[in-house]
């Protein structure tokens, strides 16, 4: 990838980037000025520097609200699995600690991804909030007190965490039509929390818990207490279309809940994480 | 004073005159940016050869939302049709909790095949044949090799598609449907190697998955398609 695919690659979503470039002549004239004088490890700042320019009128707020909204959730799982994989003797070392770290590695990218994304907009990323992971709206005390010291709870939480994350950015997805690539990256960000998800999933499924790596009816694996995450997966019919039986086919109930996951909205979510943000 | 400010103009003067003049923006900025890094060469190395199936023969998806979602039938019936014939007859020394995931996988990948045929109706193109020769059914690396490479270009195929749909229904539906497939692709790459759920083959260092275009699915399914697929209509933006 380098300059010209980027521009064609924007081209396809945005045909008129190169209108929304060319009236501002002085960044052009500073990004050519620039391009005769300096290597080219510093094109990818200047360019960025010229759709921040060329964009940065243009994004519609509903855009942004996305966009805050995710790395407001990306937040939470970053320094989840960040003080997760600190915590010493949590999460046991091999296999495990491998792919919590590598969850904890994605979802830091995504925090620092959302915020280059909202900058290059011409926007500023909202602060990180203060989080307890206890879910006890800053007590600490509660009831996942034990979440850094208990590795049950600790996996307990990831999933409900992820699962989340999948249902929050499915709910987003129609608020980004027309965004051209913002759209393509939620959706791309979407699909990594589902994996995620399920190798969470699999990981509690090998300690003895009830799940599977995708979500049967509204059932949590965990409990009541994170039930607000799993309600409405249990949905039947799609687009008014009964699953269960189509046409004939083999297809049970639990099977036509599993196939499709169901999207949460805004306020939704941010009930369910409300006991995890001070 | 007045020499020097006269030079200045006389240096940036011709550039405004590329950037004022409509009909060469695209020109110049490919000629700036070729300048600028000396990188023309790269431009051309770089291009995406998405392949490109350009027959008028085949079974035409049709354009708009419908020809997107006559796209995701088509990779549905693929899947469907997989696991199928893979549950069918498993692979020696299949475990239980294999055969349970995999026959659960089956019925996902019926279910999401009916519902498109149902929700398109009149619109859905027929049935397509495929073509399995490739595959080794009774060997574990084999039928997990190939549902990974299905699952991981079902992931991306619809993350791409997403910017092509018009209609916010049919876009939570293509979502409700791409996480589920997300799920298969972590656990089938799980079975084959633990840990592998989401590595550097499929996720980038800004941690995204992939996107890609219909075409360039369709280029890589095309292997496992008798059925010529016509996409010509589909949406390109």
């Amino acid at each position: 990838m380098n300059i010209l695919n980027i521009l064609e690659e924007i081209e396809k979503t945005d045909a008129e980037v190169y209108e929304r470039i060319s009236p501002r002549r002085k960044a052009m004239a500073q990004f050519y000025g620039f391009g005769k004088k300096v290597a080219l490890a510093s094109i990818p700042f200047a360019l960025g520097t010229m759709f921040k320019k060329a964009y940065a009128q243009t994004a519609s707020t509903d855009v942004e609200a996305v966009l805050q909204f995710a790395l407001t959730l990306e937040y939470l799982e970053a320094e989840f699995y960040t003080k997760g994989v600190a915590a010493a003797g949590l999460v046991p070392a091999g296999a495990a600690l491998a792919a919590i770290t590598t969850i904890r590695d994605h979802e830091n990218q995504h925090v620092a991804f959302l915020k280059t994304a909202l900058m290059s907009l011409g926007k500023t990323p909202v602060s990180k909030p203060t989080f307890d992971f206890s879910a006890g709206n800053g007590s600490n005390t509660g009831p996942f007190a034990n979440v850094f010291s208990n590795y049950d709870t600790f996996l307990a939480v990831a999933q409900t965490f992820e699962d989340t994350g999948v249902r929050a950015y499915k709910g987003q997805a129609p608020a980004l039509i027309g965004s051209g690539g913002v759209l393509t990256a939620a959706l791309n960000i979407h699909s990594v929390e589902a994996r995620h998800a399920a190798h969470i999933r699999q990981m509690r499924k090998a300690r003895g818990a009830n799940v599977k790596p995708w979500i049967t009816g509204q059932e949590t694996g965990i409990g009541a207490i994170v039930q607000a995450s799993y309600a409405g997966e249990e949905l039947e019919d799609q687009a008014g279309i009964k699953i269960a039986g189509i046409n004939g086919q083999m297809i049970s109930v639990a099977a036509a809940t599993e196939a499709f996951d169901e999207p949460l909205t805004k306020a939704q979510i941010l009930a369910i994480v409300d006991p995890f943000i001070v | 004073m007045e020499n020097l400010t006269k030079k200045d103009e006389q240096i940036i003067l011709p550039k405004q005159d590329i950037l004022t003049a409509p009909l060469q923006r695209r020109s110049f900025l490919r000629y700036a940016g070729a300048g600028a890094a000396g990188i023309a060469l790269l431009a051309a190395g770089c291009k995406k050869d998405g392949m490109m199936i350009d027959d008028a023969a085949g079974v035409n998806l049709g354009s708009g939302d419908v020809g997107i979602l006559n796209y995701a039938y088509a990779l549905e019936q693929l899947e469907a049709a997989f696991y199928i014939k893979v549950a069918s007859s498993f692979y020696s020394g299949i475990t239980e909790a294999e055969r349970s995931l995999l026959s659960d996988i089956r019925d996902h990948e019926i279910a999401h095949r009916e519902f498109f045929k149902n929700a398109l109706g009149s619109n859905a193109i027929p049935g397509l044949e495929v073509d399995f020769s490739m595959i080794n059914f009774s060997s574990r690396d084999s039928v997990l090799g190939t549902a990974k490479a299905f699952e991981d270009l079902g992931v991306s195929a619809y993350n791409g598609a997403g910017v092509l749909i018009k209609d916010a229904n049919y876009l939570t539906l293509a979502g409700k449907i791409v996480s589920v497939e997300a799920r298969h692709a972590a656990l089938i790459r799980d079975l084959i190697s633990n840990g592998s759920f989401a590595n550097s083959e499929v996720i980038d260092n800004n941690g995204l998955d992939k996107s890609r275009l219909p075409l360039e699915v369709l280029g890589i399914a095309a292997p496992f398609i008798k059925t010529k697929i016509n996409a010509n209509d589909l949406p390109k933006s």
